[in-house]
């Protein structure tokens, strides 16, 4: 009886210590900011005076009729691209490590190798490759003679989003690849014999039998991928600064420069709550189709 | 398998190595020129063999002149720091999470489900003026601070395996009269070590490969940790490619050598990741 009660006051000593400080931590750095986030929208701030005046809606008013905030999106719209190509190439690459090969785990480890390098090291990195005069990409077309393709890759509008959405590819399709290799691991050997045993050859059994079964993933993956195109920030920020005149801008790059550079925090955090609305709606539906399979 | 398969194997190995190659490339030309000297560098093309394999020069002295030393000190300090105390606090919250029942639990939950959503670079306008009103700014417990809470999906990997220890192990240790503390101590944290272990390698290639977080909160020079170093000594050197190649590589190695030692951990994580 004594014994009970003490644990039972040992356990509500125990919740409340070993919550203490992570809730704490959680409530400062997380919830808090959020909540900020949100009264920060409906002011006009700089960042640094004491005094912050209400701006009402103005905020979000400015975010969805200045047509250069609108204009980075079609620059994320870019990423989404390759973003749908890496999808499909981490699939392939997925179904052919799935099969019996020879080197297999070495395979992956190399493809997946990217994904766990420094970012401003790979950024840096890529710029040698794609630098105009002594990039090793231009270096390499000049030598085939194809110095009409030699192009000045970061300085021209038309490109530069392909090519830092080409080094997006790079660094996260292995990502892709295992998420989708471990979900073809869990595809039951059965059904697959069994659609051999039926006649299917190995095309017919990828496309009609193992595909149907990793659908969920597949949406997973590309919600992941939507939601990861949206948040861009990192290559842009290093490698361009949104540059050549905001021609590499992305949604958040744009952000960050309000609120740190232009010193709009206001401004700022309205089109974070902006992405965080669309980042939310995006989940959703990505939730509703989700169910839409298990029915 | 019959050897009319051999073809197709051979197709696979051939795509396969494509796409190494396409991985390697840019690697393998920063290992060219970081091996040549400034002058060869400018005389040579890119694709040239160093003349010297062994000129290890660039990387002696870009270790001094980029501060390499002490960038890797800081980066060390604040992974240790913030990777000690995130075990410590992700196994006590899944620890109460899992073998106990309250009234807030499901809130707990909630709220760390519910700032998943919120990616964090967008909050850190506001994090920003927190980090400032507790005098964090430009210290090196600001990152350190930022990188210590727990998250779903570290608390998610440690409930998996929690449900896993059978609860008679506790029920046992209570009738010889331990303590509930002493349970999480000697059974709890101990058989909790597999996870402890996924969670340790990601959260340190995470903290080795956070730039905005530096960037933002610990500006001053004698801060830089491997990622700023790397961003200032660009914007001062950025035409000595020769340094740089070295510089990025020294950056970009000692995580690479962590992955290849511990793959096993890092894609245990990913799968745990890809099943939320």
């Amino acid at each position: 009886m004594i014994n009970n009660l003490s644990y039972g006051l040992q356990k509500r000593i125990l919740i409340i210590l070993f919550l203490l400080v992570p809730l704490a931590l959680l409530a400062v750095f997380a919830l808090y900011p959020a909540v900020y986030l949100v009264y920060l929208s409906f002011m006009t701030w700089d960042g640094f005076s004491p005094e912050k005046t209400w701006a009402g809606l103005s905020n979000y008013k400015e975010v969805f009729s200045n047509k250069e905030i609108w204009q980075t999106f079609l620059h994320n719209l870019v990423y989404l691209l390759w973003g749908i190509i890496q999808n499909a190439l981490g699939l392939c690459f997925a179904l052919l490590l799935n099969s019996r090969l020879r080197g297999r785990n070495a395979y992956r480890v190399m493809l997946f190798m990217p994904y766990i390098m420094n970012g401003v090291a790979v950024a840096y990195m890529f710029n040698y490759v794609f630098n105009s005069e002594y990039g090793s990409l231009n270096t390499m077309l000049r030598s085939l003679g194809l110095d009409s393709l030699a192009i000045s890759w970061f300085g021209s509008p038309g490109a530069v989003n392909h090519v830092l959405g080409f080094i997006t590819l790079w660094k996260f399709m292995g990502l892709n690849m295992v998420i989708y290799l471990a979900a073809l691991q869990s595809v039951s050997s059965e059904i697959v014999e069994a659609s051999r045993i039926d006649g299917a050859n190995r095309w017919q059994t990828i496309i009609h039998v193992i595909l149907p079964n990793i659908t969920k993933v597949i949406e997973l993956n590309l919600f992941l991928t939507i939601i990861g195109t949206l948040e861009i920030f990192d290559l842009p920020f290093i490698l361009t600064k949104g540059g050549p005149l905001g021609a590499s801008d992305t949604f958040l790059t744009k952000t960050v420069d309000t609120a740190f550079h232009f010193n709009n925090f206001g401004m700022a955090s309205a089109m974070s709550l902006t992405l965080i609305a669309a980042v939310i709606v995006i989940l959703s539906i990505q939730r509703m189709v989700t169910r839409r399979w298990g029915n | 398998m019959s050897r009319r398969f051999q073809p197709l194997s051979l197709l696979k190995h051939a795509i396969l190595w494509v796409a190494v190659a396409v991985i390697v490339f840019p690697p393998y030309i920063l290992v060219l020129n970081a091996l040549k000297s400034k002058q060869e560098f400018a005389q040579t093309s890119v694709f040239k063999l160093p003349e010297n394999l062994f000129n290890f020069d660039n990387f002696v002295s870009v270790v001094g002149r980029a501060h390499l030393d002490r960038a890797y000190r800081n980066t060390l300090i604040i992974i240790v720091v913030a990777v000690i105390g995130n075990v410590a606090l992700g196994t006590m919250v899944a620890y109460i999470l899992g073998r106990f029942d309250f009234k807030l639990k499901k809130a707990v939950m909630g709220a760390y489900i519910a700032v998943s959503f919120v990616p964090t670079i967008t909050t850190q306008v506001a994090t920003f003026t927190v980090i400032h009103h507790l005098h964090l700014y430009n210290t090196l417990w600001a990152s350190i601070v930022l990188h210590l809470g727990t998250n779903v999906l570290q608390i998610f990997i440690y409930l998996q395996f929690l449900h896993n220890i059978p609860k008679e192990l506790d029920e046992a240790a209570m009738m010889e009269g331990a303590s509930l503390f002493r349970i999480y101590r000697t059974i709890i944290f101990p058989l909790l070590t597999p996870a402890t272990a996924t969670i340790v390698i990601i959260k340190t290639i995470d903290i080795y490969n956070d730039m905005f977080i530096p960037y933002l909160y610990m500006p001053s020079q004698k801060l830089t940790v491997v990622s700023t170093s790397l961003m200032n000594f660009s914007s001062e050197r950025s035409t000595e490619w020769e340094m740089m190649s070295a510089a990025i590589l020294l950056i970009m190695v000692p995580i690479v050598l962590v992955y290849l030692f511990f793959q096993k951990y890092v894609f245990a994580g990913i799968a745990s990741g890809a099943v939320k």
